[in-house]
């Protein structure tokens, strides 16, 4: 009853603020993204990293070794369930895909954000440990508090540079490099989805929505 | 590096490996640095980690203790409808933990006659009984020469210990 509840609020927040929402097609769980969000992304063949088995563990411990170059000791930073903590405040969320032959690994850096947005994340259900029942501006903190956004990437870059030989490129995308009958499997849900969404859960739980109204 | 992850792997063996071997009716055989997870016989196994129980012309597949321990918590399955078809080494679903998605590759060419809905509103059948309740398709091989391209219990068990052992 409660996970339908919060899923319910959820839908009505969203159709509320008409904010686009995105499916994507790596795990992990919601979250709000803006402006300043820092994304990092590895998408790396089977056999990329010597020794590094294409399991969602063994890549989240090797990612957050790159970090740890990254980020004074002061910070206390570390891989804490599967966030990336100063102490144990989360400033970064990972979600992975796995296929065969290659694996991404998928961070997103909570580089500021405003304390309205995170009316949209209700307490999951499934929540870290470490989280311990918090609300999310008690559980998260902005990583622009702890670095500048200049240092941040060009120590990552220079973290990198140790395991990888490094090559700049533009990001996008050149039409002949996309096989021509490509479809992204990540998209965006349209309102029409998220009010039938609504509808669904109504139906199963009118008393629920009678008392969100 | 190495060490750090061959720990981690090794906590998560002793969490889960020994419940799914005792779901599986096996006593769990283990010391305290090193679990080793389940391998049934009769089975047979895709280097990938899925296995196969061929029995009266219908093959039945999941995916291996090995790969649920090494995934972790299950939270969502994606599977295909019947009727379907699936080629031996591509991918027809998905299995989704905490925090990665995960293709699931059919160790078998054939017709899918059935899929597990149970998976649906339980998706933890993985983690807890993944060559039993936690199967996920039944398909009618349309090759079935193809089983004897994969592995017996023997040859699977050697692959996991390589495969652990070299990372």
């Amino acid at each position: 009853m409660e996970r339908m509840s919060q899923a319910l609020s959820w839908v009505l927040l969203v159709l509320r603020d008409q904010g686009p929402v995105i499916r994507r097609f790596s795990g992990g769980g919601t979250v709000i993204v803006d402006k300043d969000t820092v994304f990092v992304t590895f998408i790396c063949n089977k056999d990329a990293i010597p020794g590094l088995q294409p399991y969602p563990r063994p890549i989240m411990s090797w990612n957050s070794q790159i970090y740890e170059h990254v980020f004074d000791k002061a910070c206390n930073f570390q891989l804490r369930e599967n966030d990336y903590v100063f102490g144990n405040h989360k400033f970064g969320g990972n979600a992975q895909s796995i296929t065969k032959r290659r694996w991404i690994h998928h961070t997103s850096f909570l580089w500021d954000y405003k304390i309205e947005n995170m009316a949209y994340l209700k307490l999951p259900t499934r929540a870290p440990e470490y989280r311990l029942a918090r609300s999310h501006t008690e559980f998260i903190c902005r990583l622009k508090d702890y670095l500048a956004r200049s240092e941040f990437i060009d120590k990552t870059i220079s973290a990198l540079g140790s395991h990888f030989s490094m090559e700049h490129v533009e990001l996008e995308p050149s039409q002949q490099s996309l096989a021509a009958d490509f479809v992204p499997s990540s998209r965006e849900i349209t309102m029409q989805e998220m009010e039938e969404a609504l509808a669904e859960l109504t139906s199963e739980e009118p008393a629920a929505y009678s008392l969100s109204k | 590096m190495a060490l750090r992850m061959w720990a981690s792997s090794t906590a998560n063996a002793l969490r889960i490996s020994c419940s799914a071997a005792k779901s599986a009716g096996l006593s769990p055989s283990f010391s305290i640095t090193r679990c080793f997870s389940s391998v049934l016989d009769g089975l047979k196994y895709a280097p990938s980690h899925e296995w196969v129980k061929h029995d009266g012309g219908i093959a039945v597949v999941g995916i291996t203790d090995h790969a649920q321990d090494h995934l972790g918590e299950v939270v969502f399955v994606d599977l295909p409808e019947a009727g379907g078809s699936v080629s031996q080494g591509s991918s027809f679903g998905a299995v989704e933990s905490v925090k990665a998605t995960s293709d699931i590759n059919s160790p078998v060419s054939g017709e899918i006659i059935e899929v597990n809905t149970k998976l649906t509103e339980t998706p933890g059948l993985v983690n807890s009984s993944p060559y039993d309740d936690g199967w996920m398709i039944k398909v009618k091989p349309s090759k079935p020469s193809e089983l004897d391209s994969l592995m017996g219990s023997k040859e699977y068990t050697k692959f996991c210990e390589e495969e652990d052992a070299a990372h």
